[in-house]
């Protein structure tokens, strides 16, 4: 079998096999498994405002997913995308509710300033690992804790006077459309989806058909011989680690000015960062991969919540299934091996 | 408010909160030194934390008084259990360590809340009856002015973990098993020539790993949170992590490290009451222990080096 092949094989072998571990987990608990597949895709497919939440809900995936992913191909592991949709989050509420401008200024400003806020929050990382040789997984981490605790201090004090939300941001500033809703049923669906699949084509084109996109995948490659050939190592780490940021600033942005609106004091992560991590390595760190790696955690997610309802699962099987999906494609030598196995049989 | 009495209030939170990361960073410590990286702290702590909760409520009738315990060998058990994905994924099918930690800490608290759900039908534990409760050490809190600081209103845990971090000290620096340990995770090869069984020394490190965070779970079940739902680990095994970094890979500098973060973790919880920080928000306590450790890795207190063959698969015959 073919690379090109395997790696298409590969993740849906992960996913089956995640599916096949829900199920028995299912049987052994003794919950009927069947009628919670069924609630499943009814939660995401039965209606079309069931529809419209999971496009909103793969709006962020695919941006948090193209933000791991863009890091991943450039040789380093952005663990931080979670802390950098926070801050971008708490960045799209700020201009949202402090200005007062006409919308193809207030949106695009908002939108900008979330990009700004996780490529900031990225570039520390970026630059330490640049500068110390840190190792961007720790930093990335530790920051997600900095960025959780910090944004959750001035939505306190300074974005409201000690409540645990701020206030709506103005119309100028949103993303909500009353027409995708009434498509969809009044769901939360919002024109995030066309900045999500803008930013698909960015990646792609910024990491395929670019000097720089060259440079950038080269230093991830190898860097001595990036270093041998004339790149500056230390600028593109730095580069790569502030686009991922920005990209990851993005999600935030849609949480903030397309589904919710405002931001609020949070007691743990959101999981959209995570998620993201799930969506990238699906997904195989390609464009089109992170789209149908999006679509797929996205309905389940937004399906989950149909299965204590109509199945009396609880939803958290779902979370179990991502998991596992995620375990088994890292450990896809296994998957790998066994494919390899499988197919010389066939020739014999 | 005296000096003494500020103490007597500061020190005594600071051993509680410090005890659950002195087990996990230990164990953190063992996965790390031989050259498995260990982000999934987190998640082997939420199992430790669920299975504490849920062994004690079950047979808190059986054991009486001495149920906490009990479910801390429990917690222990299931947290090592746990830790066999890892290092099936990690060590034998050299998947990339970090998403293999990453799938371990979305799998913990998926499992945990799904059993939660499962077996009392709701997403929240009850109460537990029997935690680990404040004593007066006998004797030791006798001793004048010391006794009554270190010794009373205090927790069995946090000496116990204290303890087990003189004992990691003495395995890893002066017993063979633990420069073996120590030689798998800087030089796989150089160890394999000299008939060290890589793999079955990283399986050990992981394993140990797993165990002491199920009882760093266990304890923060057990002696802070008294019930087990989805926010009852937020953040512990990363700060475990934490410590594990500012202290150097090094079992008594973890020690102190995580003692230092739980010394932070209680002021940004009773620092309103003392006198001299109710002005200072405590969001600078909150995120102190991080940025401490992004500083020390940066240099700025001393250098911190990983075990040099951390995070990556050994493949023999690869050079």
């Amino acid at each position: 079998m073919s690379n090109r092949m395997k790696n298409i094989v590969v993740p849906l072998v992960a996913v089956l096999l995640g599916v096949l571990v829900g199920t028995i987990i299912m049987i052994a608990t003794g919950y009927n498994a069947g009628s919670a597949f069924i609630a499943l895709w009814n939660g995401a497919f039965g209606e079309i405002y069931y529809t419209g939440e999971v496009i909103r809900q793969v709006t962020p995936y695919i941006l948090a997913g193209l933000a791991v992913a863009f890091a991943f191909r450039t040789g380093l592991f952005n663990i931080g995308v979670e802390g950098q949709l926070i801050v971008g989050w708490l960045a799209a509420v700020w201009v949202g509710v402090a200005f007062e401008l006409p919308k193809f200024i207030h949106l695009p400003l908002a939108v900008l300033a979330a990009a700004a806020a996780g490529a900031l929050w990225a570039f520390i990382p970026g630059l330490l690992k640049a500068k110390f040789k840190v190792h961007e997984v720790i930093v990335t981490i530790m920051m997600n804790y900095v960025a959780l605790h910090v944004t959750n201090y001035i939505i306190r004090t300074v974005l409201s006077e000690k409540s645990d939300r701020t206030e709506m941001i103005a119309e100028s500033a949103s993303l909500r459309s009353p027409f995708l809703e009434g498509l969809t049923d009044y769901s939360r669906l919002h024109w995030g989806i066309l900045i999500a699949l803008v930013c698909v084509f960015i990646m792609w084109f910024l990491l395929e058909k670019t000097t720089k996109g060259y440079e950038l995948r080269a230093v991830g490659f190898n860097q001595h011989a990036s270093d041998y050939a004339g790149m500056s190592v230390s600028r593109n780490i730095i580069l790569s680690m502030v686009i991922s940021g920005a990209f990851a600033g993005l999600a935030g942005a849609m949480e903030a000015l397309g589904t919710f609106g405002y931001a609020a004091i949070k007691g743990g992560f959101t999981g959209v960062g995570f998620d993201g991590i799930a969506v990238a390595l699906l997904g195989g760190n390609g464009p089109i991969g992170i789209i149908f790696a999006a679509l797929l955690f996205g309905s389940l997610k937004v399906g989950a919540l149909n299965m204590p309802l109509e199945a009396g699962v609880p939803n958290e099987l779902v979370d179990i299934i991502i998991a596992l999906i995620v375990f088994f494609v890292a450990a896809s030598y296994m998957i790998r091996i066994l494919i390899d196995r499988i197919s010389k049989k066939g020739v014999k | 408010m005296g000096l003494m009495e500020i103490l007597l209030i500061i020190i005594p939170s600071t051993l509680l909160w410090a005890a659950p990361l002195i087990f996990t960073g230990l164990g953190g410590n063992f996965s790390e030194s031989s050259g498995v990286v260990n982000i999934g702290l987190e998640g082997l702590m939420v199992i430790g934390a669920f299975t504490a909760i849920v062994f004690n409520l079950t047979f808190v009738d059986v054991f009486g008084s001495m149920t906490p315990w009990v479910a801390l060998l429990a917690a222990m058990v299931v947290g090592a259990l746990l830790s066999i994905l890892h290092a099936v994924a990690s060590i034998t099918f050299r998947a990339d360590q970090v998403v293999s930690g990453v799938a371990i800490n979305l799998l913990a608290i998926g499992a945990a809340l799904f059993l939660v759900k499962f077996i009392y039908g709701k997403g929240q534990t009850d109460i537990i009856q029997k935690g680990f409760s404040k004593v007066d050490i006998p004797f030791l809190s006798d001793i004048p002015v010391i006794g009554k600081l270190f010794f009373s209103n205090t927790y069995y845990t946090s000496f116990v973990a204290i303890a087990v971090a003189f004992l990691a000290w003495f395995v890893m620096f002066k017993t063979p098993f633990g420069l073996r340990l120590r030689a798998v995770g800087e030089h796989p090869m150089a160890a394999d020539t000299m008939g060290i069984n890589v793999t079955r020394m990283r399986y050990i490190g992981v394993l140990i790993s797993g165990a002491l965070a199920g009882i760093g779970g266990g304890v923060y079940a057990q002696s802070i949170s008294s019930d087990f739902g989805h926010a009852t680990i937020s953040g512990q095994g990363f700060m475990a992590l934490a410590a594990l970094i500012f202290g150097k890979w090094h079992p008594l500098g973890v020690m102190g490290a995580a003692l230092f973060f739980g010394f932070a973790q209680s002021l940004s919880i009773i620092g309103s009451s003392l006198p001299f920080l109710e002005n200072i928000p405590n969001v600078y306590l909150l995120i102190a222990p991080y940025v401490l450790t992004i500083l020390a890795l940066t240099g700025f207190i001393g250098r911190a080096d990983a075990p040099k063959a951390s995070g990556t698969p050994y493949i023999k015959g690869k050079r």
